[in-house]
């Protein structure tokens, strides 16, 4: 059975058809739905077994990144996604998405403007952190993609990252060749504290992360990056979410 | 509160830190500057709602950050405080977005932006200086308004009502001269035969022309939408030459390419490859916008080449950009007046080019960046985009009698008039503020949003548009009236969809607001059309129909704006008439011996601007969106070098295509037709080393010249596209499109005149055939062997050698009769899996090409080039040359397959340095050293 998955968009998103590829791939039945097709579609929503909020820069990132995306999916969706986790549904924000999930208080902290002031984009390293995550619990393996973003730079405060590492919610971190989390530029593309690339909620059902592991699910997608063609595929990401979204 | 309100919030410690660096950039290394955003909001609404609106929308930490303000500046004794706003009508996305957004929730407020800065340690700069630090960095008089206090905001909503004033325009009984002031006072940039023309015909229609007509006309007669040059009648001494874009065209077709779909129609050329994926590709500059305006002219440039590809019509999958700016540490006070800084020009430029791509998401894969003096006044963006042909291109019947015309995209507005005209005048001094009006500001949003429109109605086997173009140059007086040329139109400009009201008829007409497509749809499609249009939140409006007339017919409800015949309109400019001189470069064989110290004039050429890592502009693009990048502009694991081309390739397919640029300006100010045929060499080389087949390449040619009406100058025009078509025929390679910017000059404030360096941007297209059988230019194991292929001859005419050595002399060099055969045998030998990289000689020669293999593959060469005499061997740019990394149990039967013209030069080590061993001696470099010189300051 492949399970309903929704990629969730606003006027801006762009790229869909990357992450829906990679639910493919990972055996999902995916679908695009953006905001402007709600209420009409909101059932195709509430059904879904899995969802993504895509990256991209919905309403051109005006006023700050994600943030009238949260507010329009606030007005349009009312409380629908955080019942969707209350049913055990994963949900994974990618870059804006993230960006997104944050604004609408679903996940901690925020995401500022990248230290080095403007847009990058690099293939980084990530290694997987969280064992009660449902989208990284089982990963051991690097995890390599590229990053594309202006605003990514995790920032919380002490006592707030203090009960995000005591609640296991680092999903990701920027790391070196050596395995260890990243020092500084580039490794750790935009100044986020603790090397965070991605945050999970406590249920461990929603994750966030700047970083844009649907770039890189096929082998020929990493090959010249990586050093042997197929490693360190995001692929086994999706595959978590997707076997987490057949099980319940 | 009926009143403005005015909320300030800190732009935040990075845009501080970016302005204060910038400022240093300039020459000002004691101010620092503090930025802050400025909301203006006004509307019918209390405090209370304003309150909570600000909380919502604007403040980052509630109750923190923004704050109300009555206008008032803090006053620091050590600070100048200067505040910003947009000019009314400067499209404003921000403000679209916050009063959209406010709207949602139930509040209607007009909203406008600007911002505020404290500059410090500027109190004792003299007042020009201060001007020019303002200017430059701080507030752009074309789009914007400052003062050194409060600032008034400039709303886009007009108070006025719509005009219907049509103004006629005398023309009956003048003179020569009376016309040529006309001319100039309309800026119609009309050549006098042109003017002439005109007033005949509406003499003998018996009336006056209105200022809609004559603007049509000038549009529509103008360089930029109609090729005068590149169609005009040129005699060389008393000899008359073919035409050059005839010329273009028969090459075309002699090469009878099976691939190519459609050349020189309609917005792109479109091809397709062996594995039948129908691609439609063009390129385009938006050089004088980007000059005043950099960030809006780079931003809407990107935006009008991807309409173009969207008009084909296609998805769009991939973007080029090839840049051509001033030195970045040119001394300010060197500027020519109304001139902004190289650098200033260069940071807008890239940003601009930066927000548009990855907003649309849309991968910016291939680029290129020069720097010459000759480029200071006059940058130039070249911009290009391919894309994937939609499922209803064959449906396409063209427009029929009957059929409506909609509009759909962004509203209208005042912004961007006359840039037809504009684009092929030449700039003075005054440019910057009389063409302010001429420069849009692009919304890369909306025109994602057309994307998905246009998908839905036209990527179907029976689509809903019958034929579409966009609105570019001379907005919708070029476009529907190049639409409705076979069958004529009548419009009605009260249908066209406002930003703001105060709009004349001829503004409406003639704006070229961005974001907008003209469609033909048949009356009964009209209405979902419209539908689904407005459903994703765009502006659409049906202005009218295509009758089978053939007149362009404008009215403004009942009153005429405009009524002439096609005919007129599309045929009775008078064919221009030029006298070309050509150049005669200097090809006498090159015998002199030359000397340099190898070390240093290597470390020398690593570290040239032209040379040097693009790294810090290529990675504010997003070369990943679409997940199809497989040979990226950075090589290597680490990512740590250049590559040649790059190759795009869907996921879900097995196939791909790579793209390959050519540009060399510096052969071009020595010798013209070589210069071109050193730059198609160089785009097919490019493709042929990342593993595209090079017998199925398709070109683009994008001139960026001086003014044509120079003999001197046009007779370099002519010599490059003669080097062009010889290159294209030797090559078995057709062009598809092409597009040429002339009159790239600037008029100094002393009354001198600059003309850029003659530059020519060739961009190849070529079927990868294997998409999992790629090739990068970084090296792969230790313990293989390096072959050079081709021929090394003593050429440095223009090379890069005698511009990091301080040296003059040398011959372009010459076409390689012998390079199309080989790129196919080394393409044979990469199919069959015999190369484990590749990378082609260019700027700098050998030497570089070398030194960029090691920094991107992180290993080592070392390399011996026997009794070949070291300077020409190592750092003469000979054409055709490609180096190819093999298995050493291989090397003899690459070698062999290339039939004496490749040899083994050396061989991969594990230690990460470069050895080059000549007659004269051995020169060794670490990696260290290389990546220093290459990487500059980011090593």
């Amino acid at each position: 059975m492949r399970p309903p998955a929704v990629v969730l968009t606003a006027p801006g998103t762009n790229r869909q058809a990357d992450a829906a590829f990679a639910l493919e791939q990972a055996g999902a039945a995916p679908v695009c739905i953006d905001l402007l097709d709600l209420p009409e579609r909101r059932d195709e929503i509430a059904q879904a077994r899995l969802v993504v909020i895509a990256g991209g820069f919905s309403y051109g990132d005006a006023l700050g990144s994600g943030r009238i995306f949260a507010l329009e999916t606030e007005r349009l969706l009312g409380d629908l996604l955080a019942r969707l986790v209350g049913r055990g549904v994963p949900v994974l924000g990618v870059c804006n998405g993230f960006q997104m999930l944050v604004r609408a208080g679903l996940l901690p902290g925020a995401l500022r403007h990248n230290e080095r002031g403007h847009f990058e984009c690099r293939w980084v390293a990530l290694q997987p952190a969280s064992r009660h995550c449902v989208w990284t619990r089982g990963l051991e393996e690097p995890i390599h993609c590229p990053v594309a973003h202006g605003e990514g730079r995790y920032e919380c405060p002490p006592s707030q990252l203090e009960t995000l590492r005591a609640a296991d919610g680092i999903a990701f971190r920027y790391v070196a060749e050596d395995g260890r989390p990243a020092a500084g530029y580039p490794e750790n593309p935009n100044g986020s504290v603790d090397a965070i690339a991605g945050v999970c909620d406590p249920t461990g059902l929603i994750l966030g992360m700047m970083p844009h592991p649907e770039n890189h699910v096929t082998a020929r997608q990493g090959r010249a990056v990586v050093a042997r063609a197929g490693e360190h595929s995001a692929l086994p990401l999706f595959a978590c979410g997707v076997a987490h979204a057949r099980e319940s | 509160m009926s009143d403005v309100a005015k909320i300030v919030k800190p732009a935040g410690p990075h845009r501080d830190r970016a302005l204060t660096r910038q400022a240093r950039q300039l020459g000002f290394p004691s101010v620092s500057i503090k930025a802050a955003e400025i909301f203006f909001l006004r509307g019918d609404t209390d405090t209370a709602s304003l309150r909570r609106l600000v909380a919502r929308l604007i403040d980052e930490v509630p109750g923190e950050a923004a704050r109300l303000d009555a206008g008032s500046t803090v006053a620091d004794p050590d600070s100048l405080t200067i505040e910003v706003a947009r000019r009314a009508g400067v499209t404003d996305r921000v403000a679209v977005q916050l009063s959209e957004s406010a709207a949602r929730s139930g509040l209607q407020i007009e909203a406008a932006t600007g911002a505020r800065f404290a500059i410090t340690g500027a109190r004792d700069l003299p007042e020009k200086d201060l001007r020019f630090l303002v200017h430059n960095l701080l507030c752009n008089p074309v789009i914007e308004t400052w003062s050194a206090g409060a600032v008034l905001p400039g709303f886009a909503r007009g108070t006025d009502e719509d005009s219907d004033a049509v103004d006629l325009v005398p023309l009956r009984g003048l003179g020569a001269a009376e016309l040529g002031r006309v001319n100039a006072e309309r800026s119609l940039a009309l050549d006098p035969a042109e003017m002439a023309v005109v007033a005949e015909w509406f003499a003998a229609a018996g009336r006056d022309p209105t200022d809609a007509e004559l603007e049509t006309i000038a549009q529509t007669w103008s360089d930029h939408c109609s090729h005068k040059t590149f169609g005009a009648r040129i005699t060389v001494g008393d000899r008359e030459i073919v035409p050059l874009l005839r010329q273009l065209r028969e090459t075309t077709k002699e090469i009878a390419a099976p691939f190519v779909v459609s050349a020189f129609d309609g917005n792109a050329g479109i091809v397709a490859f062996a594995d039948g994926q129908r691609l439609a590709i063009k390129a385009e500059t938006h050089n004088h916008p980007s000059a005043i305006e950099p960030f809006g002219g780079a931003n809407t440039g990107v935006g009008g080449v991807i309409r173009d590809v969207l008009a084909a019509p296609a998805r769009p999958v991939a973007l080029t950009d090839i840049l051509c700016f001033g030195p970045r540490d040119l001394d300010h006070h060197e500027l020519p007046a109304g001139v902004l800084h190289p650098a200033i020009i260069e940071e807008g430029v890239v940003e601009g080019v930066a927000d548009y791509g990855n907003k649309m998401g849309i991968p910016t894969v291939a680029g290129a960046v020069l720097y010459d003096p000759g480029y200071t006044a006059n940058p130039l963006v070249f911009c290009g985009c391919v894309g994937e042909v939609l499922a209803g291109y064959d449906k396409l019947t063209g427009p029929q009698p009957g059929d409506r015309i909609v509009v759909v995209g962004g509203a209208t507005g005042r912004d961007g008039i006359r840039g037809a005209t504009f684009s092929s005048m030449t700039m003075d001094a005054t440019t910057g503020e009389v063409a302010g009006a001429s420069v849009q500001i692009g919304d890369p949003i909306i025109e994602r949003l057309v994307t998905d429109l246009l998908l839905e109605l036209l990527d179907r086997p029976d689509p809903l548009v019958r034929a579409l173009t966009d609105c570019g140059a001379g907005g919708l007086s070029s476009a529907v009236g190049e639409l409705g040329e076979h069958t004529g139109v009548c419009v009605d400009l009260t249908k066209v969809e406002r930003k703001y009201a105060g709009l004349q008829p001829w503004e409406v007409w003639l704006s070229e607001a961005q974001e907008r497509m003209v469609l033909a749809v048949a009356p009964e499609q009209v209405a979902h059309v419209l539908a689904r249009a407005r459903h994703l939140g765009l502006s659409a409006g049906d202005i009218g129909e295509f009758t089978g007339d053939q007149r362009l017919l404008v009215r403004h409800g009942t009153k005429p704006v405009v009524d002439l015949p096609m005919e007129f309109l599309h045929r009775g400019r008078p064919t221009r008439a030029l006298a070309a001189k050509l150049p005669s470069p200097d090809r006498a064989p090159d015998k002199q011996v030359r000397t340099a110290d190898i070390k240093t004039t290597l470390l020398a050429l690593l570290a040239h601007p032209n040379i040097a890592s693009k790294e810090a502009i290529i990675r504010r693009y997003d070369h990943e969106v679409l997940g199809a990048t497989v040979v990226r502009p950075m090589a290597g694991p680490g990512q740590a070098g250049p590559s040649d081309g790059t190759v795009i390739a869907r996921p879900q397919s097995t196939t791909g295509f790579a793209l390959g640029l050519g540009v060399n300006a510096r052969y071009g100010m020595h010798d013209p037709e070589r210069m071109a045929h050193a730059v198609v060499d160089e785009a097919i080389r490019n493709v042929t080393a990342t593993g595209a087949d090079p017998a199925q390449v398709a070109l683009l040619d994008n001139f960026s010249w001086g003014d044509p009406r120079r003999p001197e100058t046009l007779g370099d025009l002519v010599a490059a596209v003669e080097g062009c078509c010889a290159a294209a025929r030797a090559y078995g390679a057709p062009f598809v499109s092409g597009k040429d910017s002339l009159n790239n000059e600037y008029v100094t404030s002393d009354g001198q005149r600059r003309s850029i360096p003659p530059t020519l941007v060739i961009t190849a297209l070529a079927h990868v055939p294997d998409a999992d059988r790629v090739l990068g230019t970084a090296l792969q194991a230790a313990g293989h062997v390096l072959v050079l292929t081709g021929h090394t001859a003593c050429e440095f005419g223009g090379s890069h050698f005698n511009l990091v050595t301080g040296a003059e002399n040398g011959t372009v060099p010459a076409p390689d009769p012998t390079a199309p055969a080989r790129y196919r045998r080394i393409h044979d030998l990469m199919r069959r899996g015999l190369v484990a990289s590749a990378h082609d000689a260019s700027e700098g020669g050998l030497a570089v090409a070398l030194a960029e293999m090691v920094l991107a593959g992180q290993l080592g060469l070392e390399v011996d080039l026997g009794q070949d005499e070291p300077v020409p061997a190592l750092f003469s740019e000979s054409l055709g040359r490609i180096l190819l990394e093999v298995r050493a149990q291989d090397a003899e039967e690459v070698v062999a397959a290339l039939e004496g013209e490749a040899r083994v030069i050396g061989s991969v080590v594990p230690a990460l340095h470069l050895h080059v061993t000549t007659a004269t001696g051995k020169s060794a470099w670490s990696g260290r050293e290389l990546a220093e010189a290459w990487r500059g300051a980011a090593a």
